[in-house]
């Protein structure tokens, strides 16, 4: 029941930090950053406890919630689970950090909705009930709309209200083709119920199971997202403040990858296969697409997401190469891509703190006065680039040479992006910490000790992962020998 | 033995993330001890290792750190591996790399950021390093990447002018279309071998293709691609002359002496597989000679001095290439070593030449300087004979070995001689010209020279190098290379006094053009013709123009076109539909209770009349 | 002596479309209802010649029914009605057509 307790935790820890607000004004925070800082050491106990042999799971363990409708609580933590569990909890200490001295009204909420999306998180990372994985899907919905709708920039309303129904219907979708899985499960076998395990073993025409697989495809695709339904994420991204857009490319756009990995695949094994090619050229498409949209903004923050939309071509592309290194080869992206990024986010919410702009027309040489800033865009620019030695190359380089057993033209087109990467990773060094110093950015503070710290975190996960994967491997290879499908 | 080879790397690493981590706090000279110190250190290590691996009797010796990813099949190590050909290559790297970075502590001395230049420096020779010393392709392949990383953090060095900047990125970019081509050799080689090791991919592929394989050839050209981004080979090599924007030094270091060697490195690595029967080799051939010849014309015409060595590299790497085309292994590594001594050399002194004038590189704003510059002046006079190949330097002796090769070869030898030949009698007819102008004649520009030892110090070494660094060679290529190495021996027929005679008659009428001026060439150069030949050899005969227009503009104009994401249209239109029927629908609710009960009236009359119909 | 039901069915369907006809062409709210009254009137009627045609007392069943919903619809009209003249100071219903868009 640990990830019960866990999720609770949070939840908890949540409730708290909005009412501690009346308290003192900055006591929110600091509940909410002991909060993620004992859930971080909470997971790597469960990591070092190791796998519990009887069940086979980290933790593992089941309630009954609705039994009229076989709905229950099972929440399970596998490898898989755990490192995204892992990368959730110390994401939210970097975000709770990272927007340490940006919020200045409803702290206490503000917590609150951080606390709320990241434990609604952990839920989705754990639910081994389609009705309690929906259920987790929405509760972390609704607190990162309010995140947006209600501290974010200047067009905050059309960007959460595009936000919420993207995820909203594509969430329908989804929620039809559970409860369609489930029926259809009932009229075989007389047994209502919503458990993942046993439901992996339902008998379904292909027509049915390619349909209900399009159902939960298109929801995680627009999580993930991929084009064509990506359009949400630049505006998301844009008008979040910076913890929301730490959370959001960090962890949420996981969920969606997460989602194909446990339910997609393994649910609809025949009809993922016959849908691969598709599912990875829309990844190729996404990786081509968002690197040039990458390139044609001028809003720092607008560049970001695109290049995750490109960063996230390569999940899709990799689950559906079918084989352990393309499989591998996602997962790490997932988790490198959820520490480049995020630090990337957190440098334009510093730099829209420091000079009240995105535009990167507005910027320029801007090393010369904050050159610790300058460094580790530098550096995190970098590592987005794929470098070799950095965790994203781990997993962009898996996903390739896993997807050229498969399909060579498609891998030639998506290595191409490793190109276009490059040009639109250092022309965003270029407009906005190089070339000629803007003459109207007169005084720039550069970073402290707090924000050094944190990007101090970032880059030695970076770094060991691109060194030394070896761990995040071991825990990801039994998920994958255990979905059930021939990789 | 001792296993000491991974600190070989290790050093300039820890080098690099001391002056990271103290962010230019420490003091220059402690900086000037780190950066060349830690360069120095390794270079006694490699020393060491080798003499070590030498003295065993067994020509390689592999050290496993760990295991990088374990995948199924898939699961290259960490591991470092020391041959003839490695040992070679580290010598030049922590060798040539040591006097460099010791050259670059006088110059830089008095420049910003001189802490993260040397940062940046050691992490250089680090992932070089590491490019010569792993044992598989990605190991190789995280050093290709950090190079060109490094590479681009250096030739930005000054980030403040938009203008390196741009090269820095231009550079960076168009490597990494090679890399690219790279990258999916790999991806093929894996697929098809099961590894990435080189040793085992080697053997395996001499085996499974002994007859040649369409497969084998897709590999090399892979290959060859990405040797072609890295050493600025047609069609890659628009990127070189710009990425001269860098600190001298680092043009030295990076852009003359090791890393655009890489890929001849790659391809001298991968030899096994190139040799099986298939084109590659013709490719490789092909690939260094046009450039050899393209650059050595682009070299003639240029004004500003760090741009004529730049083609001048270019040209140099392509005789590389050629002699990996022909199979002249040994030839080939003999001119990537010499040329590493003199060209470093030629690159350093025009460095100080460069600083004693304040920064003026346009040679036609230079001129009498051999008076004031006298050690600058002696370096750039003997690497330029070592460079125009003549009898007695060292590349002499490389130069020389991979002609008279190319002669020897089956098919296209002919041509491969002539073109290499003529390229011959151009460089040194470039190099007469960049002499002579710079160095005689009135003096435009008053130099003021303060190097210290530091600085011309490494200068004397390498001009020791120049010259005697063919003996060198010969003593270590010949017995620890597979192939036997370069023979010493002299040919007596027609060609070989032809391949010794070109240099020298170019000199001769380098001399009568732009020395005792008895042959006028300005009446040439001011003609229409000459002039758009002049421009079109300037700008490297007009591959920058092509892709400009073919790819780089057009990119741009796309992106700017689709700025806002016409795929969002798709959405956007759904609720500009739905808000227009909102609209539409919104105009019957008037209030008006008459129009409501019009309405419930016609409707059921429509009912009545529905029903009617139907009975 | 019973009509034939026919005439007695398009008697109802001529008050019924006179009060049709009344309730969209008037603008005063009295007469508005009292043309409301006609169509419910003629209903009635039909449910009364119903009943007799086949004997059965549901018809007039629905007859009582009928005038009780009158009733009750004539209380809350009136209200509303009195409610309409002290606010707006009229009876036209065009010039109270403020619940719209």
């Amino acid at each position: 029941m640990t990830a019960l307790y866990l999720i609770l935790f949070l939840l908890g820890a949540g409730l708290v930090a909005c009412l501690a607000e009346r308290l003192h004004e900055n006591a929110p925070r600091w509940i909410s950053l002991l909060a993620f800082v004992v859930a971080t050491i909470w997971t790597a106990g469960i990591w070092l406890g190791g796998v519990d042999p009887s069940t086979g799971f980290y933790a593992a363990g089941e309630l009954s919630w609705i039994p009229a409708l076989g709905i229950n609580v099972i929440l399970k933590v596998d490898g898989l689970s755990l490192m995204l569990i892992g990368l959730t909890t110390l994401l939210g200490v970097i975000a709770v950090v990272s927007s340490w001295s940006e919020i200045n009204e409803n702290r206490g909420f503000f917590q609150f909705n951080i606390l709320w999306v990241m434990s609604g998180v952990v839920g989705v990372f754990c639910s081994y009930d389609l009705f309690l994985f929906f259920f987790f899907w929405e509760v972390m919905l609704i607190p990162m709309y309010f995140l947006i709708a209600i501290w974010g920039h200047e067009d905050r309303s059309y960007a959460s209200m595009k936000f919420f129904l993207f995820t909203q219907v594509s969430g329908l979708l989804m929620l039809v083709a559970i409860i369609a899985l489930v029926w259809l499960n009932y009229e075989n076998t007389g047994v209502l119920t919503f458990s993942y395990e046993e439901l992996l073993n339902v008998e379904l025409s292909d027509t049915i199971a390619s349909l209900l697989m399009l159902g939960f495809f298109i929801a995680f695709i627009t999580k993930l997202p991929s084009v064509p339904v990506h359009t949400w994420l630049p505006d998301a991204h844009t008008q979040a403040p910076t913890a929301g857009s730490v959370i959001l490319a960090g962890i949420l756009l996981k969920t969606g990858g997460y989602g194909l990995i446990r339910f997609t695949v393994p649910l609809f094994e025949e009809a993922s296969r016959d849908f691969a090619f598709v599912a990875m050229l829309l990844g190729v498409i996404s990786i081509l697409y968002g690197g040039y949209m990458a390139y044609s903004q001028s809003d720092f923050k607008r560049l970001v997401a695109y290049s995750s939309i490109a960063h996230m071509g390569f999940i899709l592309v990799g689950v559906y190469a079918f084989n352990e290194l393309g499989m591998q080869g996602a997962i790490v992206t997932m988790i490198a891509h959820g520490f480049s990024t995020a630090a990337l986010f957190m440098m334009a919410g510093s730099l829209q703190e420091r000079l009240h702009t995105r535009e990167m027309t507005q910027m320029g040489g801007l090393w010369v006065k904050a050159p610790r800033m300058g460094a580790m865009t530098m550096f995190f620019v970098i590592a987005s680039v794929g470098m070799p030695g950095l965790g994203n190359f781990i997993g962009e380089f898996l996903v390739l040479i896993g997807a050229f057993k498969v399909n060579v033209p498609l891998t030639v087109l998506a290595t191409i992006g490793i190109v276009v990467a490059a040009v639109y990773g250092l022309s965003l060094m270029q407009r906005s910490f190089q070339g000629t110093p803007n003459p109207q950015v007169t005084a720039m503070q550069d970073f402290g000790f707090r924000e050094m710290s944190v990007f101090a975190i970032m880059i030695i996960a970076l770094v060991w992962i691109g060194v030394y994967p070896q761990p995040l491997l071991d825990l990801a290879q039994p998920t994958l020998d255990a979905l059930g499908v021939a990789l | 033995m001792s296993e000491v080879l991974w600190l070989v790397p290790t050093i300039p690493l820890l080098g690099s993330i001391i002056l990271l981590c103290t962010e230019g706090r420490l003091p220059k000279l402690a900086v000037a001890v780190i950066g060349s110190g830690s360069v120095g250190l390794a270079a006694i290590c490699a020393l060491y290792v080798g003499t070590n691996v030498i003295g065993t009797g067994e020509w390689h010796y592999a050290e496993t750190l760990w295991t990088w990813m374990a995948v199924g099949d898939f699961n290259p190590s960490i591991t470092l591996y020391l041959d003839g050909l490695s040992l070679v290559m580290t010598g030049v790297i922590t060798g040539v790399g040591f006097l460099i970075h010791l050259y670059a502590t006088g110059y830089m001395w008095e420049e910003e950021g001189y802490s993260r230049f040397f940062a940046y420096m050691n992490l250089f020779v680090f992932a070089m390093l590491m490019l010569v010393l792993g044992d598989n392709l990605l190991t190789l392949f995280l050093g290709w990447e950090g190079v060109g990383l490094c590479s681009y953090l250096l030739i930005g060095f000054f980030h403040s002018d938009p203008a390196n900047g741009y090269a820095a990125r231009k550079a960076f970019v168009v490597t990494r279309v090679g890399d690219t081509l790279m990258a999916l050799g790999l991806f093929l080689l894996f697929r098809e071998l099961g590894t990435l090791e080189i040793q085992a991919a080697l053997d395996s592929a001499t085996i499974a293709w002994s007859d040649g394989s369409g497969i084998n050839t897709a590999i090399c050209l892979l290959l060859l691609g990405g040797a072609v981004g890295k050493s600025a080979q047609v069609p890659l090599q628009t990127w070189l002359p710009d990425a001269m924007a860098g600190p001298t030094p680092v043009s030295a270091l990076i852009h003359a002496a090791t890393m655009v060697t890489a890929g001849v490195y790659l391809i001298a690595r991968m030899q096994d597989m190139f040799m099986l029967p298939g084109p590659a080799m013709h490719w490789v051939a092909f690939v260094g000679l046009v450039t050899l010849f393209i650059s050595a014309f682009t070299a003639l015409v240029q004004t500003d001095i760090k741009r004529i060595l730049a083609f001048s590299t270019m040209s140099q790497i392509g005789y590389m290439f050629l002699a990996l085309g022909v199979g002249a292994w040994s030839a080939g590594i003999f001119h990537l070593m010499t040329h590493a001594f003199f060209k470093a050399l030629l690159f350093l002194a025009s460095g100080s030449v460069i600083l004693a004038l304040h920064h003026e590189q346009d040679i036609f704003k230079m001129g009498g300087l051999w008076k004031k510059l006298k050690i600058p002046f002696a370096s750039m006079l003997i690497g330029s004979l070592a460079l125009a190949a003549l009898p007695g330097t060292s590349g002499f002796f490389s130069k020389d070995a991979i002609l008279l090769t190319a002669y020897q070869e089956s098919s296209y030898g002919l041509l491969f001689w002539v073109g290499a030949a003529s390229a011959a009698f151009m460089t040194s007819l470039y190099t007469t010209r960049m002499i002579l102008i710079t160095f005689f004649g009135e003096v435009k520009t008053e130099p003021h020279d303060h190097s210290r030892i530091n600085m011309w110090g490494p200068l004397l070494v390498l001009c020791a190098l120049s010259i005697g660094g063919g003996w060198l060679g010969f003593m270590v290529l010949a017995s620890y290379m597979g192939d036997g190495g370069v023979p010493l021996e002299f040919h007596a027929d027609a060609i070989a006094l032809l391949t010794i005679g070109v240099p020298m008659i170019g000199i001769l009428l380098g001399y009568l053009i732009w020395g005792n001026r008895a042959i006028p060439v300005d009446k040439l150069a001011t003609s229409s013709v000459g002039q758009r030949l002049q421009r079109f050899f300037h700008g490297g005969w007009g591959f920058d123009w092509i892709y400009d227009r073919v790819i780089v503009n057009p990119f741009v104009r796309l992106a700017q076109v689709n700025k806002s994401d016409f795929v969002d249209l798709m959405f956007t239109s759904i609720a500009s539909l739905t808000a227009g029927i909102h609209r539409i629908v919104t105009r019957t609710q008037t209030g008006e209770l008459r129009w409501y009960a019009t309405n419930m009236v016609v409707g059921l009359l429509l009912v009545v009349l529905i029903v009617i119909v139907q009975a | 002596m019973m009509p034939p039901i026919e005439h007695v069915l398009v008697l109802a369907l001529m008050l019924f479309c006179i009060g049709a006809v009344g309730v969209l062409v008037r603008r005063n709210i009295i007469f508005i209802l009292l043309s409301l009254e006609f169509m419910m009137n003629a209903c009635a009627m039909v449910f009364i010649a119903a009943g007799a045609k086949w004997g059965q007392p549901d018809g007039q069943i629905m007859f009582m029914l009928i005038l009780a919903i009158a009733a009750s619809e004539v209380a809350v009209a009136l209200g509303i009605v009195i409610q309409m003249a002290r606010r707006f100071r009229t009876l036209d219903v065009d010039a109270v057509s403020e619940l719209r868009e």
